[in-house]
């Protein structure tokens, strides 16, 4: 029992959403309806809180979160990941003590320090100096405490030279680094973490997660909701998946992350279509598609990839005009929509380009070697090129896949690297003599 | 892994916090594990004292914060304390002493009526502040946990800076005019007392009614200034008994602040005997108010993140 710091049992919360009035359509309804409001009014007002019992469901309630049971252990960085809307923030207010569960238990074991907003109670005021008290205090720290840890504070937001001058004059993100710097140095055995790092510049949403880090690897137990996957990948081991009110998967963080993402996908971003009705297969009359994939050398199509993973993309197409070659080219784009490179079957030589293809279906294979596209989302418009005229079939964003920046990386940088493609090359260093005498 | 009892479950459940060794943990001496257990709550809940006190440095620096930023970059900083009673009591001297020939209760009318608003004064600002403290706190409700109850009790104690200060000029007055103060001058630490805990309890009943009902908070404006008129501080509490005899003079006591008020008087200026009558009936009302107010918001409280 005493290894657990976080158990969940059952846990739902319900709220009252606003109803769309009833219009009156008559005169009189209306001036009656403006008569009865302050009746009508109050009895609003008091059922925003106020649920009846009996189980009847009125179509302005919803569930926030619906049963949702969970244990974390002491020690263990979890994620939750979801949709907008899919309870998650709910989910943290309830463990932070902010809202009360509407029926379920949480049991938690530690003191708890949770970071819903960054510079909450900060008032412009007053001093930074100043500041750093009232949000310490705020976020449950004591005077002594804050009094300890108060030069690291200052040092770690670098507004030292400001320290004593009104909030209100510092810029947006001096303030954002001094309420962060604040925040960093809380010392919960639990940290309940909401989405925080999503304000201020690259660089100190890579200071953030950096400190993050170093609170996880202090084997604090840390509950982190947030959008970034790259983010939850680097410091979570485990996540959760948090779907309409109700944990839809759990499990190790890479695997559960990769569901998530590929849940939202369009049907151009899956990694294998196939069509198996030539009739109503992309293509014209002189070619079909009948299916495009993207998997690992060795392994399937929806496999995870890493950065590492050598990768094939393969084509199947009918021909239907024997006689001129026809070859695939792949236009590789990322997910701003640079594109990586170009590779044709077309540039090597090949068999079937000297002699006559027949009629029928074929597959083509593209072979990519690993350690060369960076991580991210990539997608793949596909050629099919006849003889060495023009495009004789183009399909547009055919198929995506998503690399994934394993935690293999040897030193620790949480982001990721900057670069269209991320290919390892090969470094030499050698002494090559004393210098300037 | 044993299971824990149920009566332990139970007592933890009614107060989250710091927990007795469960059962299972090893015997090796380590730091206790502060535990808390969050369910739904319901019913009727009394104060949580030892939550309160853990938090009292928090509730410090929301005092501190409240009296540091009321006269930031003004000029007369606290000069501000002293300015409205005092203005308030040249007008009232002009007005009602003067124009409207009211009774002072044998002292001249300038100090009468400042003998009045210094609590007065904190009573009404007190009031005022408390009724939208929540809702202007609505942020910091809404992504920190701390004890609700603070936010509506930093204004009762921040104005007692101003009231200090107030009370300060009091005496300078006193001296001006030559009135030394009675021995019921040691009562005035209890009339202050009452005065806090009056209103204590109507900024929780007001705070926890204005962020359900947003109209609480402009009602309460001008709820004060008729309060104003109902308590003696422009008129002597004698007028009253003259006019509508001893009984009613009894019943009013039940408004707190015709016994602080008088009281006031009677301890700083001499004008009529200390009034105790009044006294002990305002101090029911305080106590009511404050029991029930405090039942209130610790019932509503929970419902105060969602609605805010």
């Amino acid at each position: 029992m005493s290894d657990i710091a976080i158990q969940v049992e059952n846990l739902s919360k319900r709220y009252r959403i606003g109803r769309q009035e009833e219009r009156p359509e008559t005169l009189v309804g209306a001036a009656l309806g403006w008569l009865k409001a302050p009746v009508d009014n109050f009895r609003q007002l008091r059922q925003l809180s106020r649920f009846q019992e009996n189980g009847q469901e009125s179509d302005d309630i919803i569930w926030a979160l619906k049963d949702v049971s969970f244990q974390v252990k002491r020690g263990e960085v979890v994620g939750i990941i979801g949709r907008n809307g899919a309870g998650k923030s709910t989910l943290l207010k309830i463990l932070s003590r902010i809202t009360e569960p509407t029926s379920g238990r949480v049991v938690l074991n530690g003191r708890v320090s949770s970071l819903l907003e960054v510079g909450t109670g900060f008032h412009p005021d007053l001093t930074g100096r100043e500041n750093v008290y009232l949000n310490g205090a705020i976020l449950g720290m004591t005077k002594r405490e804050i009094d300890r840890k108060f030069d690291e504070i200052v040092d770690f937001s670098g507004v030292e030279r400001f320290i004593d001058t009104p909030v209100k004059r510092y810029s947006s993100g001096m303030q954002v680094r001094l309420a962060f710097a604040v925040a960093a140095h809380l010392e919960p055995e639990i940290l309940l973490v909401d989405e925080v790092l999503a304000v201020g510049d690259a660089a100190f949403q890579k200071k953030c997660l950096g400190k993050m880090g170093e609170v996880a690897r202090e084997g604090r137990t840390v509950l982190f909701v947030s959008h970034n996957m790259v983010a939850v990948q680097t410091l979570c081991q485990r996540a959760f998946w948090l779907e309409s009110g109700q944990i839809k998967a759990e499990g190790a963080v890479s695997s559960t992350v990769t569901s998530y993402m590929r849940s939202g996908l369009a049907e151009n971003e899956t990694p294998e279509r196939i069509w198996s009705d030539m009739s109503t297969a992309p293509g014209n009359h002189t070619v079909r598609l009948r299916r495009i994939a993207v998997r690992p050398e060795d392994g399937n199509p929806g496999d995870v990839i890493t950065m590492q993973t050598p990768l094939c993309v393969e084509v199947e197409y009918w021909n239907l005009l024997p006689g001129e070659h026809l070859h695939t080219t792949l236009h590789v784009y990322n997910d701003q929509g640079i594109i990586a490179f170009t590779t044709g079957a077309g540039i090597k030589p090949d068999p079937l380009l000297h002699t006559q293809p027949p009629a029928g279906l074929f597959r083509s294979v593209c072979h990519i070697p690993g350690n060369l596209l960076n991580s991210g989302f990539h997608r793949i418009t596909l050629l099919l090129i006849r003889g060495n005229k023009a495009a004789s079939y183009r399909l547009d964003e055919a198929i995506g896949f998503e690399v994934i920046d394993n935690n293999e990386r040897k030193f620790a940088w949480y982001g990721r690297e900057p670069g269209v493609l991320q290919p390892v090359l090969n470094w030499t260093t050698e002494y090559i003599g004393k210098g300037v005498e | 892994m044993t299971p824990e009892s149920t009566v332990s479950e139970s007592i933890l459940a009614e107060s989250p916090g710091l927990a007795l060794p469960q059962p299972g943990q090893d015997a090796t001496p380590e730091q206790p594990v502060h535990r808390t257990v969050i369910q739904a709550r319901s019913g009727w809940q009394l104060i949580d004292w030892r939550e309160l006190q853990e938090y009292r440095d928090l509730f410090y620096f929301l005092v501190w914060r409240d009296v540091k930023v009321r006269y930031k970059q003004t000029i007369l900083g606290f000069g501000w304390a002293i300015i409205q009673p005092f203005f308030s009591m040249i007008v009232f001297s002009v007005v009602f002493g003067n124009l409207a020939q009211i009774p002072s209760d044998g002292v001249p009318y300038p100090i009468f009526s400042y003998a009045a608003l210094v609590p007065w004064t904190y009573f009404s600002q007190a009031m005022s502040d408390s009724t939208g403290s929540l809702i202007g706190s609505a942020r910091m409700i809404t992504k920190v946990y701390f004890p609700r109850l603070i936010i509506p009790m930093t204004p009762v104690l921040a104005k007692l800076v101003d009231f200090v200060v107030a009370l300060g000029i009091l005496g300078l007055l006193m001296a001006w005019f030559r009135l030394p103060p009675t021995w019921d001058i040691l009562f005035l630490p209890l009339l202050v007392l009452l005065m806090v805990l009056t209103a204590a309890g109507i900024g929780m009943w007001l705070s926890a009614l204005a962020i359900q009902y947003r109209d609480v908070r402009y009602a309460v404006r001008f709820l004060v200034t008729l309060l104003m008129y109902a308590a003696p501080v422009v008129w002597p509490v004698s007028l009253l008994a003259e006019r509508f005899g001893p009984i009613a003079r009894l019943l009013y006591g039940l408004y707190p602040m015709a016994g602080v008020i008088e009281g006031f008087r009677a301890s700083l200026l001499g004008t009529v005997p200390m009034p105790w009558d009044l006294i002990g009936m305002g101090a029911i009302t305080a106590v009511t108010l404050f029991l029930t107010g405090a039942l209130y918001f610790r019932r509503m409280e929970r419902t105060f993140a969602d609605v805010a």
